[in-house]
């Protein structure tokens, strides 16, 4: 399927206009630290949120992602301190992920939950299975060997932003390429034309959700190893700026479309609003009031976009 | 008000949708106390011009006198206020609601926040069904009740309104005999107070027992109005069609191949096909007929693998084969283009080309990467042989006609190479200059040997088409007859036979 730009641009011309704004107002925002930064601190969202179009592409939602990167974090901590090396390690973390993820596509494709529900039901239980086992306990501690994967902090933070990246090429060309994944937008677009196309509507469903929670594993093993100590909490609201960044993104909520290049954007502008906030000298409480806003906006030039589009199809 | 002017007039009304030309110029003149019966084939505009009339679809020109004065700026609200009602073939009840509630919704007083008089409430209901002879109980909710006992309400709700044009959309489409002849009797009961009926159905027999006078729509035009006294069946199908039937229907072939599809005592509870036994041979289309909720689109489903068999034997090319899946049943021959096609038959959003492929992925990709080259190739191959006007391959399905959304379909799964092509009303809603190609596609898939099983819910088109006819009644074949020997009568009368018999 071509790519159809229309839908990104918004969020394209907001990123420009807020990057060209910048670099007028506070040239320091582009400061190769400050840069660094907001890559290495958006790695996790946008992991997360590639699983997450395709969630919201399939017509799904997946609200649990923020308990299960919490989880995984957690199992990530302990299984470093076990002095597990460090691929099998990856391999044992990314599988937890993916396994949470099953749980969830199972419940949403063979249960036929709502997946809204089923996710909200993970997500409360993962997070109180979580706070019940380690009573709220941090992971301290993590041993050097595993943080920045033994690379050194410079090298580390490449790996993790590069691998990032290229997982993120990867998938984007692979959502245009590969036949399965043109599967996933049909049956978002019609679920029930999808079914009758011959398409196993179910399994596809299933495998989007063991995706997202394989690379929300993944997300969270990147996380990790930035840092010495697992919080309890981590993961916290990770699964609403995965959802808005995807929204931002030009992904109708309603499914069948979306790009993953959008949700890069949606993630680039969400994530650069605090930061570019602290350069400006404007108080950071702004934020999420800003990002609400761009939600909106979002939400509005979709409703306007479908109004045009129901005007054409309408008989 | 301008006296002596028609209750309802319309003029050289137009509409198109995208480059669908829906009306191409309409006009039809309503006395107060007529009944005017509007006929025409699916798709010659009969619904497009009743939404105009509702307020829910908006003309491109052409004007609306109601009691001689224009009507401008319409909504469904401003055509309701001005006395519009209109009950469609399908009840659009709320079904979380009751009986009650149904009938009284968007009738409340204006004062907003007053407490309801349910006991007032109910008893109008109850009257209202004992007008209309419904034996409904005013406390059910409509999603519980059945689809005849829906349409009963539906019109309950019309009669409520006191409108004073009320639009009839094959209204007895769901209605048993007693209850249409309850119908009948509001319907002149109404007439005989002023009020102007528009009243739609391919029921000729009704239309002579009801209507006053007849407009026939014909590829969105009005072609003619006349009394309907003196027309004959004969008389509206020829204005209908506006050709011979002879030339609408491509002739067909005689000698046909070995069995292609074998179906043995198929049962599938769970889609409510109870017993199924046919074949098709290669190069024979067998037509499958039957009234709505026989079980026909059910049994095309089961077949596909859509659902679990009960019981039954499935013998592709004479060997028994088990269909588990859709893959399966592609993996077998088999196709199947759906019925419903704006729904389902292509994903509306999707361009042509993603379409056309879309069951066939595996032969446009390697190793699971897809080749655009060659489906572009492939896509713009089915464009040209099936003569699809599409602008582009990477043209969004929605935005074609159609019949050009029916070939994309049929594309799709003649792409899967298939040996038994199943069509489920395949030309439902499309003009009639479509139709005809469709028809002419499927006689030379026929030629080419495939083996053609086509369901359709149009007599003409089964006769016209089938090399035999296999009449379907609540989930099981009730007959089967020859192209030589069979006529709409036969066919009705096994579409209606085990009704008859469980009476």
């Amino acid at each position: 399927m071509k790519l159809r730009p229309d839908r990104e641009w918004p969020g394209l011309i907001a990123l420009a206009a807020l990057y060209i704004f910048l670099a007028l107002a506070a040239p320091r925002f582009f400061a190769a630290d400050n840069l660094r930064d907001l890559a290495l601190s958006n790695v996790s969202v946008l992991l997360v949120a590639m699983g997450m179009t395709l969630v919201i592409v399939v017509a799904e939602i997946d609200i649990s992602v923020g308990s299960l990167f919490a989880v995984v974090s957690i199992v990530c901590g302990l299984a470093a301190k076990a002095g597990i090396p460090i691929v099998p390690l990856a391999l044992l973390v990314i599988g937890a992920g993916a396994i949470l993820g099953a749980i969830n596509g199972g419940l949403v494709s063979y249960v036929k939950a709502p997946s809204i529900v089923a996710t909200l039901a993970t997500m409360v239980a993962w997070r109180e299975a979580l706070r019940w086992m380690t009573g709220g306990a941090w992971v301290e501690g993590l041993p050097g060997s595993f943080q920045w994967f033994g690379l050194g902090q410079l090298k580390g933070e490449i790996a993790i932003v590069g691998s990032a990246l290229l997982l993120f090429a990867a998938l984007w060309w692979a959502s245009r390429n590969v036949a399965a994944l043109r599967a996933v937008y049909a049956t978002g677009s019609d679920s029930e034309a999808a079914r009758l196309a011959g398409i196993a509507v179910t399994k596809v469903v299933f495998w989007v959700f063991v995706l997202t929670g394989a690379l929300t594993g993944l997300a969270a093993l990147l996380n990790a190893v930035r840092f010495s100590d697992v919080p309890a909490n981590s993961g916290n609201n990770l699964e609403l700026k995965a959802i808005a960044a995807v929204v931002v993104g030009g992904t109708p909520i309603t499914g069948g479309r979306g790009s993953l290049p959008g949700t890069l954007i949606g993630v680039a502008l969400l994530g650069s609003i605090g930061p570019a906030l602290t350069f400006l000298g404007i108080n950071p409480y702004w934020e999420k009031a800003i990002q609400g806003a761009i939600i909106l906006a979002t939400v509005l030039f979709d409703a306007i976009s479908a109004h045009r589009i129901r005007a054409l199809n309408t008989r | 008000m301008v006296k002596n002017a028609p209750a309802l007039e319309a003029k050289g009304i137009e509409k198109s949708f995208g480059g669908v030309r829906a009306l191409r110029g309409v006009s039809l003149e309503l006395a107060a106390g007529e009944v005017h019966a509007l006929v025409g084939e699916n798709g010659a505009g009969k619904s497009t011009l009743i939404k105009i009339f509702t307020g829910a679809v908006t003309p491109d020109r052409g004007e609306i006198r109601l009691r001689g004065e224009l009507l401008e700026h319409n909504s469904p609200a401003k055509a309701r206020s001005l006395g519009f009602a209109a009950i469609y073939q399908q009840p659009a009840l709320f079904p979380d609601l009751t009986v009650v509630e149904n009938i009284a919704l968007g009738k409340e007083t204006g004062k907003l926040w007053s407490k309801v008089d349910w006991r007032a409430r109910r008893a109008h209901a109850s009257e209202l069904l004992d007008r209309i002879g419904a034996r409904v109980r005013p406390e059910a909710l409509a999603g519980e009740l059945s689809m005849p006992e829906q349409q009963l309400v539906e019109i309950a709700k019309a009669l409520d309104t006191n409108a004073s044009v009320l639009i009839l959309d094959e209204p007895t489409a769901s209605l048993g005999d007693r209850d249409t002849e309850n119908l009948f009797r509001i319907i002149l009961e109404l007439r005989a107070k002023g009020v102007a009926i528009v009243y739609i159905s391919h029921r000729f027999e009704e239309l002579g027992r009801v209507a006053d006078r007849v407009t026939v729509l014909r590829d969105g035009q009005s072609i003619e109005t006349r009394a309907m006294a003196g027309t004959t069946k004969e008389d509206l199908i020829r204005l209908m069609v506006g050709r011979e039937l002879e030339t609408v229907f491509p002739p067909g072939e005689n000698g046909f191949g070995d069995i292609a599809l074998e179906v043995r005592g198929l049962k599938c509870r769970s889609l409510r096909v109870e017993d199924v036994t046919l074949t098709v041979r290669r190069g024979e289309i067998v037509g499958m007929a039957g009234l709505a909720g026989s079980g026909r689109t059910q049994f095309a489903e089961a077949l596909f693998g859509l659902a679990q068999l009960d019981a039954g034997e499935v013998l592709v090319n004479g060997k028994a084969v088990e269909i588990r899946s859709a893959a399966d049943a592609v993996r077998l021959g088999i196709a199947y283009v759906p019925e419903d096609r704006r729904r389902h038959g292509v994903i509306l959003r999707m361009p042509v080309a993603a379409n056309t492929t879309l069951a066939s992925l595996g032969s446009i990709s390697k190793g699971g990467f897809l080749q655009f080259a060659e489906e572009q190739k492939a896509a713009a191959g089915y464009i040209l042989r099936l003569g699809v006007k599409t602008p582009s391959t990477d043209t969004l399905a929605g935005n074609l006609s159609g019949g050009n959304q029916q070939k994309v379909a049929l594309a799709r799964w003649l792409m899967t190479q298939p040996k038994i092509l199943i069509l489920d009303e395949p030309t439902q809603g499309i003009d009639v200059g479509a139709k005809m190609e469709i028809y002419r596609l499927i006689r030379q898939l026929a030629a080419n040997g495939l083996a053609i099983l086509m369901i359709s819910s149009e007599t003409e088109e089964i006769l016209g088409m089938s090399d035999r006819v296999a009449v379907m009644a609540k989930g099981r074949i009730a007959g089967i007859l020859d192209r030589a020997n069979a006529t709409p009568y036969d066919i009705l009368e096994l579409a209606l036979g085990h009704q008859v018999a469980a009476q």
